[in-house]
């Protein structure tokens, strides 16, 4: 019995996770290949979403078109972005970096509450279908599951993006070591500026999987995000896998937190592995053992 | 340093003042009696927001000390205000406190979560010390409302009578503004002392270089949970008089947006300066006090529910555009500003 109920909680647990998963790899994007820890992940997903409901509502676009125009749209306000905000800033010290993020977050969740208000925005009915598939004794819910499998689409487009492209080899390159890569030719500007175009637009799968889920509110939405801090920590900061493994354990430690000891407790679990982490292992599992220690 | 011509300083009395020449002094107590002659003449709302400055440039003192002159990024300080904040309205509540005596405590309870929170400074810095105080802020909210929700009242607000001196209850906003206010000049006072001590100086040396000062004999460790503790002391500090300011308190106001708008308001000012954190809580709490004002104007040309998100909206945008504006153009804040203004006043009008 408690097993069952165990192993229900771990499918739950791991459907929710691929969204943490997802938000943390649109920030290990670009932690990787800049340096910069993007505060305004939360906000970039929510954005996205948002866009996403509203070329459907508003412009009257099937579901299929209305995600590709935002994810095209939303990798150019991550190229804005990149070159209003970072690149001026490059090479300026950790908490610059830290406050410029922050400060793009607070400017991005001004502009989204101005053009879409603070209420909650629903996606339109039936896009993911609804529903409960029983497994035996286990029971899963369609949209979870359908927005897993989209997540693990997203996972398997950036891997080959890192393991198999030009692109993703300069990627990695520039992820070494700046100097390095410069030093071969490559053009670590324009790389920036990919790493925050696809950071961008993985980060809009997220907030349109969580708006299918949810619905879309900018103060509630953008705040899930911080959920992922724990998943990337987790995983390491310069890990995409580890960023997965990571969102997938934050989402399992949620669900039996939550299953076990009080729903309650469910909300504040990933804050406590997140200092737990920090405390115990602050590289992460995956992560390079670069941080600096006295 | 510079110093004006002909200012020589002729015993270490002397040169170690804050104030050295006549005019300074003639200045300082000038500017002091205006400043708290203010209730006099400032209408009620207006104090009412010079009150949330002197509260803010309390708390600001405090991450200035931490983030400024030792250099450990902390966006937390909205939780430790939170425990300050409620450790004196529980106190006064049920333990029959009075305002005095449960605010030392307040402080005191405060410093000790921030020197848990400044535990893992022993093993990790920079960014992952700002994720560290993040998760802290978000424990210390959730602590709040779930462990005695009986007490502190959940997600409620928690409202507070008003302190009392003698026979003269502190409830109106001329009242709270000389206790604010001299709040506000002695923290002042007492960061601007401790900057330029022994202990200032070692947060210098961390923040300049850990190593270095290690070998110099700065007990790193040490001095870094004593910048947390102080820190989170001024924190519990502002908490609780942010708590006799509201007169009731609720964990919705010290969110993490707020730790956020702290940091900026440092980046703003000046980080390492004390005039500098005075400066910028000023600045962007007046931005604030301006969008409130012309929000309602703007959001007129809208419909209703989209006006209400133009006035919210104004805010962050506003504060965003401000921060940013200074991390690109002036990153050393307004102080930077301040000084160049000094340094040309003095040599006005030569060059030289």
């Amino acid at each position: 019995m408690s097993l069952t109920l165990a192993i229900q909680y771990l499918i739950s647990g791991i459907l929710t996770g691929g969204i943490y998963g997802l938000i943390g790899v649109a920030i290990v994007i670009i932690y990787k290949a800049t340096k910069v820890f993007n505060f305004a992940v939360g906000t970039l997903m929510t954005l996205g979403g948002m866009i996403c409901v509203s070329l459907i509502t508003w412009a009257g676009l099937p579901f299929w078109a209305a995600l590709l125009a935002s994810l095209l749209l939303s990798s150019v306000i991550g190229y804005a972005a990149e070159k209003t905000i970072l690149s001026p800033l490059l090479g300026q010290p950790l908490i610059t970096m830290i406050m410029a993020t922050l400060a793009m977050d607070s400017i991005l969740y001004g502009s989204i509450l101005m053009v879409w208000t603070g209420y909650a925005i629903s996606f339109p009915e039936g896009i993911l279908p609804g529903g409960t598939l029983f497994l035996g004794p286990f029971f899963i819910s369609r949209e979870l599951l359908y927005s897993f499998i989209a997540g693990v689409v997203c996972f398997a487009l950036v891997g080959i993006l890192f393991k198999t492209t030009q692109l993703g080899l300069r990627m990695r390159a520039t992820a070494e070591s700046h100097e390095v890569a410069m030093a071969v030719g490559i053009n670590i500007t324009r790389i920036f500026s990919f790493s925050w175009m696809i950071a961008a637009m993985v980060g809009t799968m997220a907030g349109v999987l969580l708006g299918n889920r949810t619905g879309l509110q900018v103060a509630i939405t953008s705040s899930m995000a911080f959920k992922a801090l724990p998943a990337v920590i987790f995983g390491g900061l310069d890990s995409v896998a580890g960023a997965v493994i990571g969102g997938l354990v934050v989402g399992i430690i949620e669900k039996f937190a939550g299953g076990f000891i009080d729903p309650k407790v469910a909300e504040i679990s990933p804050y406590v592995i997140l200092l737990l982490v920090l405390m115990i292992r602050p590289e992460g599992l995956f992560g390079e053992k670069r941080i600096e220690r006295l | 340093m510079w110093r004006p011509c002909g200012t020589i300083d002729e015993n270490y009395r002397k040169d170690l003042a804050i104030t050295r020449t006549p005019l300074q002094i003639c200045l300082t107590v000038a500017g002091l009696a205006a400043l708290f002659l203010l209730p006099l003449w400032v209408p009620g709302h207006l104090l009412n927001n010079i009150n949330y400055i002197a509260i803010t440039i309390v708390a600001l003192q405090g991450v200035n000390l931490l983030t400024g002159m030792t250099g450990q990024i902390t966006i937390g300080q909205t939780g430790f205000m939170a425990v300050g904040a409620y450790t004196m309205a529980l106190l006064v509540k049920y333990a029959g406190f009075s305002f005095w005596t449960a605010t030392p405590v307040a402080m005191l309870a405060a410093g000790l979560a921030g020197i848990v929170v400044g535990l893992p400074s022993l093993r990790i810095k920079g960014f992952y010390l700002a994720l560290a105080t993040v998760a802290a802020q978000f424990i210390i909210s959730w602590l709040i409302v779930n462990v005695r929700p009986d007490l502190t009242g959940g997600t409620d607000t928690l409202t507070l009578d008003a302190p009392r001196i003698g026979g003269v209850a502190l409830n109106t906003q001329s009242h709270l503004f000389y206790l604010c206010m001299s709040v506000a000049v002695l923290v002042t006072v007492f960061t601007r002392n401790i900057q330029r001590s022994r202990i200032g100086r070692a947060f210098v040396a961390i923040r300049d270089n850990d190593r270095a000062a290690e070998v110099m004999g700065i007990s790193v460790y040490r001095y870094k949970l004593l910048s947390f503790f102080l820190c989170s002391v001024y924190g519990g500090l502002a908490g609780s008089l942010y708590a006799v300011w509201m007169r009731g308190i609720s964990v919705d106001h010290f969110g993490l947006l707020e730790s956020i708008w702290y940091l900026g308001m440092l980046i703003v000012g000046g980080m390492g300066s004390v005039p500098g954190a005075i400066f910028g809580a000023i600045l962007i709490r007046s931005l604030n006090l301006l969008v409130t004002y012309t929000g309602p104007v703007v959001g007129k040309m809208f419909d209703a529910t989209r006006g209400t998100a133009v006035e919210i909206g104004l805010g962050p945008i506003l504060f965003g555009i401000v921060v940013l504006a200074f991390l690109m153009f002036e990153p050393r804040g307004l102080a930077r500003i301040w000084e160049r203004f000094k340094a040309y006043y003095r040599l006005w009008p030569f060059s030289y």
